[in-house]
């Protein structure tokens, strides 16, 4: 009898096959962001011990507390949002890489591969530099769907005889990026400083003062695109094995990548809408779950998505704490670990 | 029974035409081998009848239904078929590879039913990988590697499989350890088995079809031993042979003439049996 490595989940309407080791890494990956959560909550210039945060969170806190009212204006109005934004925004981003990792069978390829980042970017600096005083619930729809309307034009430049081979999406991808990039960069040049200034914070991506609005957009689009994705997990699986193996199988190839595509650019989009571009993420954190829970998408997907949310609440905290009172973008703080991590994934890759 | 049948097929890659007009049919239970030279279009042929590429005229037709309109799983029950040097992905088992065969028997919300895991189990005791299930595919050797691919297009459960150079690139223990493995699936539970092989000595042993071409042309086709001669080894691969029973399958088996038999066979003429003849087995 061979040993069983996996876990099987199944009713009559439903069945699944999950790897053995992912709730245990999902269990220890939640603990871990519950831990980190509670320690930059508690973390600020307004200390709050983590005590406090957990009364103040789970309503226990006695009402005659002499602080009462400003740890709930600190604890909800000020340090949850953005800690919350973080942990979706990384969970899009992650499951979005994972996505664009298996589409193309390439390790190197990260969300914004169809241009989201460029796409959403020149929309949102043209906004911030035409337009000065955007409001803050039209630059998120702006920016999404200036994402959009670039990985679509990339995808039909990449059409021929067909079908999309992912090496003619990635080489399309960078040509058309780094057009629009040029564009951006345009703009910021000729642009007033102010609003480059804070166009620059915006490219970098930042989570500083999101509120329970963003929340709200985030999760609504996400409790949609997330279950999506997993359950289309196994078609990662079949694309992995090539085209003519997945075709054998009696898979819809083109039809079923464009499905995937769609689904992982409407996953960045939606982080780039709220957040900015924040890089490393999507690239990094499949990356680590690859190697705890395997190759196959089932486990890889939900697993990458909690790395990448509990990194992305760590990077808050660390961007918040390292040169305190100011703070580091979390963009900046992701290329400041994920680079080196990523150099050494590929000094690894050398030698093995 | 599936009868597989192609009529008036065209295949071309963009203008390129490499298979100008073809009918063939493949016979039902029985283990085909399609031969012939590099670039005759036996590889086209082979993804024109599974539905890998779309001829430009002409159709496939199994069990009387159009493979282009069939719904691509229905197909995909009865029809297998194993690309040439497939890879899986780093760090994939071989248990997971097998049961990605069992994708056309699942749906949305049923991915892993009892009878998946049933055949799969089957799929890697047939191929003798039940040892193997939780062993990465990249770190097995070549042959095991062919195994698991072909356990996965058994785990797919088709009455026909079609395979592209399943031996290329393997060693000839290996060669002969998968060529056997295919026979003992046609004879022991009817497989209807069709594949591309380089090596013609080895297509005449296990093939009950032969299929030769020449630039998208069939020149012969029939039992080894009723269409293999001189005459038609030059019609396909334009060489020259002697054909002598294969002394252990009674098969015809090709010796190609070549330059060196001027000069080396006449140093071993004074012995007639050298000494390196032996038959062990």
């Amino acid at each position: 009898m061979i040993k069983q490595t996996w876990i099987t989940i199944r009713t009559p309407l439903f069945s699944y096959k999950l790897d053995k080791r992912a709730p245990w890494i999902a269990l220890l990956l939640l603990l871990f962001m519950g831990i980190v959560l509670v320690a930059s909550i508690s973390y600020g210039e307004y200390h709050i011990t983590p005590t406090e945060v957990l009364q103040t969170m789970l309503g226990t806190l006695p009402q005659d507390h002499p602080q009462y009212r400003q740890f709930h204006l600190v604890v909800f109005s000020f340090r949850l949002p953005r800690i919350w934004v973080a942990f979706w925004v990384g969970m899009a981003l992650a499951t979005s890489g994972a996505i664009m990792q298996g589409i193309t069978r390439n390790p190197l390829a990260d969300p914004f591969l169809l241009g989201v980042s460029g796409g959403a970017g020149l929309v949102a600096v043209a906004l911030i530099v035409w337009i000065k005083d955007v409001s803050t619930t039209v630059l998120p729809i702006a920016t999404f769907i200036g994402a959009l309307l670039t990985a679509f034009m990339i995808y039909i430049f990449a059409w021929k005889n067909g079908g999309s081979a992912p090496l003619r999406l990635i080489l399309i991808g960078v040509a058309i990026e780094s057009v629009v990039g040029a564009f951006t960069h345009i703009m910021l040049v000729f642009g007033n400083i102010n609003q480059v200034q804070q166009a620059y914070v915006w490219l970098t991506g930042s989570v500083y003062g999101r509120t329970w609005a963003h929340v709200h957009t985030l999760v609504g689009w996400l409790m949609v695109l997330l279950p999506m994705a997993f359950l289309c997990a196994n078609w990662l699986n079949m694309l992995n094995l090539g085209d003519d193996t997945a075709k054998g199988l009696g898979m819809r190839v083109e039809r079923q990548r464009v499905i995937l595509l769609v689904i992982s650019v409407a996953l960045a989009a939606v982080a780039v809408a709220v957040s900015g571009t924040i890089g490393f993420v999507g690239l990094i954190a499949p990356h680590i779950a690859r190697r705890v829970v395997g190759a196959s998408h089932q486990a890889l997907l939900p697993i990458s998505a909690l790395f990448g949310g509990a990194l992305l609440v760590l990077a808050d905290l660390i961007g918040r704490w390292v040169i305190s009172p100011s703070e580091l973008p979390i963009g900046i703080v992701t290329a400041m670990i994920g680079a080196p991590y990523f150099l050494y994934l590929l000094y690894r890759g050398r030698n093995g | 029974m599936a009868e597989l049948h192609a009529q008036n097929l065209m295949l071309a890659y963009d203008d390129t035409c490499i298979i100008p007009n073809l009918s063939v049919t493949i016979p039902d239970g029985q283990i085909t081998v399609l031969v012939g030279a590099n670039g005759c279009g036996k590889s086209t042929l082979l993804r024109g009848i599974s539905r890998l590429l779309k001829p430009k005229r002409g159709s496939v037709v199994l069990d009387g239904a159009d493979i282009w309109k069939m719904p691509t799983k229905q197909l995909a029950k009865q029809l297998g078929i194993l690309p040439q040097g497939p890879t899986a992905p780093e760090g994939l088992t071989v248990h997971e590879l097998v049961a990605q065969g069992r994708y056309p028997h699942q749906s949305w919300l049923q991915q892993w039913s009892r009878e998946d895991e049933h055949v799969t189990q089957e799929a890697l005791a047939i191929t003798n990988l039940t040892d193997f299930a939780d062993r990465p595919v990249d770190t097995l050797s070549g042959g095991q590697r062919q195994r698991a691919w072909i356990a996965m297009t058994l785990a797919q459960d088709s009455d026909t499989i079609l395979l592209d150079e399943p031996t290329t690139f393997l060693d000839l223990a290996y060669q002969i350890d998968v060529l056997d493995l295919l026979h003992d699936l046609n004879v022991a539970r009817g497989k209807t088995i069709v594949m591309v092989l380089h090596d013609l000595n080895h297509a005449c042993r296990y093939a009950d079809n032969l299929i030769a071409l020449r630039d998208g042309h069939i020149v012969a086709q029939g039992y080894p031993s009723d269409i293999v001669t001189a005459d038609m080894v030059y019609a396909v691969f334009g060489i020259a042979c002697t054909i002598i029973p294969d002394p252990i399958t009674n098969t015809p088996l090709v010796i190609p003439s070549s330059k060196a038999m001027n000069s080396k066979s006449l140093t071993n003429s004074f012995n007639p049996q050298p000494s390196w003849v032996a038959i062990r087995g």
